[in-house]
Formats: C-alpha cells, sequence, structure tokens
C-alpha cells in the first residue's frame, strides 16, 4: 500500500475512534469495547474498498455491509456521519429521544444502514439473502457482513456458514471481529469458538486470519477475498476490545458496556469545550 | 377449475403464474419442498429457488436479505416451524427491519393430524397476530387462495399466511370475489353470528343449518384475514344478531376469540362463545378423532351458539 494511502486510512481510522468515543461519552455509557475493536476495518470497507456514497444511499449496484454485532452502531454512525451520510452533529443524539442512532442498527432509521441488526447471530442470514439477490439479478456488488465472535456462538450463524459455503458465494466476505471477550467474560472460558480457521475451511469457505488492527493486512485480505472465486470468504480479524484507547482495553471484558466520564472523552478527543 | 385442487397446488401454481409477469417473486425452502410441493416452481424458475436445509432461522433471514433487495420472498414451513422455531427472526430480520416477506405455515392446527403435538400449530395466528403491523391470514379453500394471492403479492409487507396443504372442504367457487381486508358475510341472522376461518367455516355452515332446523336465525361470516382484522364486520355482527360465537382451529389464547372479542368488548359488547382448543397441546390422530377430542365440530358450535343465545 502506498505510504499516503495508509496514512489517510489511519488518520480516517483515529478520527473515528474519536467521533465514537465522543458519541459515547456525551452519552455517559455504552458499547464502546466492541465498537473500538472494529474501526480498522471500517475504515478500509468505507475510505477504500466498498462501493458507497451518501450521494445515493439506495443506489441499487452498491455494496452492501452487514453489522450483525449491532451494539456496534456508534462505530459505523461515526463513519457514516464523518462520510456525510447526515450531519456530524447527530451523533449527540445517540439514544435521545426521537433520534435516528439508536443503540443497535436500524435500517429504518439511519441512513446508510443496509440491515437492522441487534439480536445477534441474524445479520449475516441475511447478507446471504443480499448476495443471492445479486446473483439472480447478475449485479456485480459484493456484500459484507460483520460478525463478534461471541455472536458466533449463536446457532444460526453456523446454519447460515454452511448455507454460504456451499452456495459458493464468491460475492460475500464475511469478517468475524475475534476480539475473545463477551459480556460474561473471555469467550474462551465461556463457550470457545476455536480453532475457528479448521471450522471455517471445514465449512468450504476460503480462510485468513490477520492482525485486524493492520490496516494493510486487512486491505490485501479483502482483495484477495474480492479476488477469489467461486467460494465465499470468511477473514478471521484477531483484535482487542477497546483498542485505541487505553482507559477502554484495560478494562478487559468490562468494556463491552461502559461508563465513560465527560473528562475521559474530551481529554481523548482534544476537546475543552463545545 | 381448482374445485378438485388440494391447496397446496393452488399455492404453487399461483406463483408460477404471477412470476410469469413479476420477477420479484422468490422461494425459500428450509426442506419441505417435497412436502409443499413447490418443485414445479423450481423447475419453472431455478433461478429464483432456494432450499436452506432444515435450517428456518436462517430461511427467514435470507428471505430478509432478499426483499432488502426489492425481491418478494415466499418461504414455507409446517406452521410451527415456520412460527415459533424462528419467532426472533421473523418478528426483527422481517417485521421489525419492514421487510416484504410472506412466511407459509401449513398443516394448521389439528390438520397436522398424524404428525401429531410437535407439529400442531395451535398457536401460530397468535404468535403473529403478536407482531406488530403483521397481516395474517387464513384462506379458506382452493377458490378462495387462487383469489387472494393476487392481492396478498400485490401488499407490501410482513405477512404470515395459514395454509392448508391438502384438499380443503370446497365452501366457494371461483365466481366468488374476496377483499384480502374484508370478512365475508355467508349469511346473516338475527338470533346469532358464528365467526370462524379455516376448516371451522364449513362447520360453521353446517351448525347454521342445524340451528335454522331448531328455529334459531343464525348468520355466518369468515374472518379469513385475521390481522388485520375487518372491525366494522364484526361490529355489524354484534349490533344486528346480539350474540357471537368464534370458531377456530387454534388455541383460545390470544387466537381469533381473542382478535374478535378485543372489537365487540371495545365497540358494542354483546355475550360471547368460543369454539377452539381450550389451551392445550395437540395429540397424534385423525381428523374424526381430533375433532371430538377437541371439541371442534358442527355440533360443538351449535351448542355455544344456544349458550350464547340464552345469554342475551
Amino acid at each position: 500500500m502506498e505510504k499516503e494511502k495508509l496514512e489517510f486510512l489511519q488518520s480516517k481510522a483515529l478520527d473515528v475512534r474519536k467521533l465514537t468515543v465522543e458519541m459515547i461519552g456525551r452519552l455517559g455509557v455504552g458499547h464502546i469495547g466492541g465498537a473500538l475493536s472494529i474501526i480498522d476495518l471500517l475504515s478500509v470497507l468505507y475510505y477504500d474498498i466498498a462501493n458507497v456514497t451518501p450521494k445515493d444511499p439506495k443506489n441499487p449496484d452498491r455494496d452492501r455491509i452487514v453489522l450483525s454485532k449491532g451494539h456496534a452502531g456508534p462505530a459505523l454512525y461515526s463513519v457514516l456521519a464523518d462520510k456525510g451520510y447526515f450531519p456530524i452533529e447527530e451523533i449527540k443524539t445517540l439514544n435521545q429521544p426521537h433520534t435516528n442512532l439508536p443503540s443497535h442498527c436500524d435500517m429504518n432509521k439511519t441512513v446508510g444502514i443496509d440491515m437492522t441488526a441487534g439480536s445477534l447471530g441474524q445479520g449475516l442470514s441475511c447478507a446471504i439473502g443480499m448476495a443471492l439477490a445479486g446473483k439472480i439479478d447478475k449485479k456485480d456488488y459484493k456484500v459484507y457482513c460483520i460478525l463478534g465472535d461471541g455472536e458466533s456462538q449463536e446457532g444460526q450463524v453456523w446454519e447460515a456458514l454452511m448455507y454460504a459455503g456451499n452456495m459458493r458465494l464468491d460475492n460475500l466476505v464475511i469478517f468475524i471481529d475475534n476480539n475473545g471477550m463477551q459480556i460474561d467474560g473471555m469467550t474462551s472460558d465461556i463457550n470457545g469458538i476455536e480453532p475457528l480457521e479448521e471450522k471455517s475451511k471445514a465449512f468450504n469457505l476460503h480462510t485468513q486470519r490477520i492482525n485486524g488492527h493492520d490496516i494493510e493486512a486487512i486491505e490485501d485480505a479483502i482483495h484477495c477475498a474480492n479476488n477469489t472465486k467461486d467460494k465465499c470468504s470468511l477473514i478471521i480479524l484477531d483484535t482487542i476490545k477497546g483498542y485505541g484507547v487505553d482507559w477502554v482495553s484495560s478494562k478487559g471484558f468490562g468494556c463491552h458496556s461502559m461508563a465513560v466520564s465527560e473528562e475521559q472523552w474530551r481529554e481523548f478527543c482534544g476537546k475543552e469545550k463545545d | 377449475m381448482t374445485d378438485n385442487m388440494e391447496m397446496r397446488e393452488v399455492y404453487c401454481q399461483s406463483l408460477i403464474e404471477e412470476a410469469k409477469h413479476n420477477d420479484k417473486i422468490v422461494v425459500v425452502e428450509a426442506d419441505l419442498m417435497n412436502c409443499i410441493k413447490t418443485g414445479p416452481f423450481k423447475k419453472a424458475y431455478p433461478d429464483r429457488f432456494f432450499n436452506v436445509g432444515i435450517a428456518e432461522a436462517n430461511m427467514v433471514g435470507v428471505s430478509a436479505g432478499l426483499a432488502t433487495c426489492g425481491k418478494i420472498p415466499f418461504c414455507s414451513s409446517f406452521g410451527t416451524f415456520a412460527t415459533r422455531r424462528c419467532y426472533d427472526q421473523v418478528f426483527i430480520s422481517v417485521a421489525y427491519s419492514k421487510q416484504n416477506v410472506k412466511i407459509v405455515g401449513t398443516d394448521p392446527g389439528i390438520c397436522a393430524e398424524i404428525n401429531g403435538g410437535t407439529h400442531m400449530p395451535l398457536e401460530d395466528m397468535g404468535l403473529m397476530r403478536n407482531i406488530p403491523h403483521m397481516l395474517c391470514v387464513e384462506p379458506t379453500d382452493s377458490a378462495m387462495l387462487k383469489a387472494l394471492m393476487p392481492q396478498i403479492i400485490a401488499y407490501e409487507g410482513a405477512t404470515y399466511i395459514r395454509l392448508q396443504r391438502k384438499k380443503a372442504e370446497t365452501v366457494y367457487d371461483e365466481k366468488d370475489t374476496f377483499d384480502l381486508f374484508k370478512a365475508k358475510t355467508i349469511s346473516k341472522g338475527k338470533d346469532a353470528t358464528i365467526i370462524a376461518s379455516g376448516i371451522m367455516v364449513s362447520k360453521a355452515i353446517e351448525a347454521s343449518k342445524t340451528l335454522k332446523d331448531m328455529g334459531y336465525d343464525v348468520g355466518v361470516i369468515n374472518t379469513f384475514t385475521w390481522k388485520p382484522i375487518d372491525e366494522q364486520a364484526i361490529i355489524d355482527c354484534a349490533k344486528n344478531s346480539g350474540a357471537i360465537v368464534v370458531a377456530e382451529n387454534h388455541n383460545i389464547r390470544n387466537g381469533l376469540y381473542s382478535a374478535v372479542a378485543e372489537v365487540v368488548v371495545a365497540n358494542c359488547p354483546v355475550p360471547m362463545e368460543s369454539v377452539a382448543v381450550m389451551d392445550e397441546f395437540g395429540e397424534v390422530g385423525k381428523m374424526p378423532y381430533l375433532s371430538e377430542r377437541f371439541r371442534l365440530r358442527a355440533c360443538d358450535i351449535v351448542e355455544k351458539t344456544l349458550k350464547a343465545i340464552k345469554r342475551k
């Protein structure tokens, strides 16, 4: 990757982290850990790879991005606000009455959201439906679906993975944000989902495993997935919950949903006053 | 003519016919293609047919995803598995997300016969009725199903279709017309009205004839769409006959009796009686046994109607 592009994507990821921390900080509490862990992926998708634009958010030929781990909505809202899907001021309305930005993604409230999510395990099936529609209509759009590792304990995820593999959906790329934590503790202590690569390969999925905070690695993996014909792709992103904000990641699994003080967010965002 | 056709044949033929001029129609199955007999659709439109295997949650989610891209998916299973097995997927991925998915649940209530309690949906309409804005419809026979299919396809929104698979008792012929949102009046009566749906419609007609021989003037209306229910039709019945009996192949809880009572209580309270399954699980058996076991016969409707009239 060119140095300039890498620096651009890294700076975008930092901007989005700041917006996410500010959004949750202004409310005082939220799902900050799992939002921060997917921001490098979202930055690569939205600022480089995905064919999406705020000028035409419902274009039938656009790429689709399904955030199945819907509680990470604030990270996605930050990207969409920064890209101009809606006024950036709206981030102050998170979870306020009449907001367009609820805790969990809602396609009927937020411009730019392709699928409602929140009840875990459902997004991948919907992404498969979008990919099948693309095949029927002979469109060349791609569908990207982001799952959590804890979410992958849901049975429906495996129903969907089996079907995606068998249908050889090469227009679908699945990501697992493998931050290793869930509400009650470490995923491996509760109901571990490893070995993920072996499981993925056994489901007939083209499988890659990368550092989910390495912008270049994410970009390369998505290009590799998009160039893989006749097979659906799964990319395991090894990530850190709360990545990029020490006072979040240091809480361990406690950062799934946590209180954020005004002092904390203002210091991180470098904003002394409104 | 649909007269001698099974409901599932009419269902599939209607889909094939409509799909000729509507390329949005797709079919999603979960290993019951051979029971619901959508094979001819697969043959006619192989690119628009999907079988996810025995995975109802995935079937519903895949259908929702197809709908986000403008498709009109029809997904089906036995009524138990099309509703309670994947309730949260229907609730969130379809209804809450406002997706135009048509969910078909077959073998309603005691029609599941020897598949027994595990396969006997006595609560499916109740579950679906409880989901905001869900259209819930139970076509009575082949002629009605054929007439309603184009209307169901034209309706934009989450829909549950409660469908007998096999041949239903013939009530209508192809000359009859139906409005998806209007109850069908079969007869009017001054002493009471029987409000029925599904297999109970023909039994209600039989009961009204018996009651006529006994000197009572009892009407019958068919509320094949349970939600949104035709409130005016129910209010008119309550006002004009002063007593109502609801006959349904469903649990009394949150079924047609509840739907009718919600309208009657708020608008025109009159004595009401119910012919329904009284908060019980299903069991194996053939129709005559199950009808008697759960008291879903014409004679049960007669008995409850006399009781309702006495309470006036």
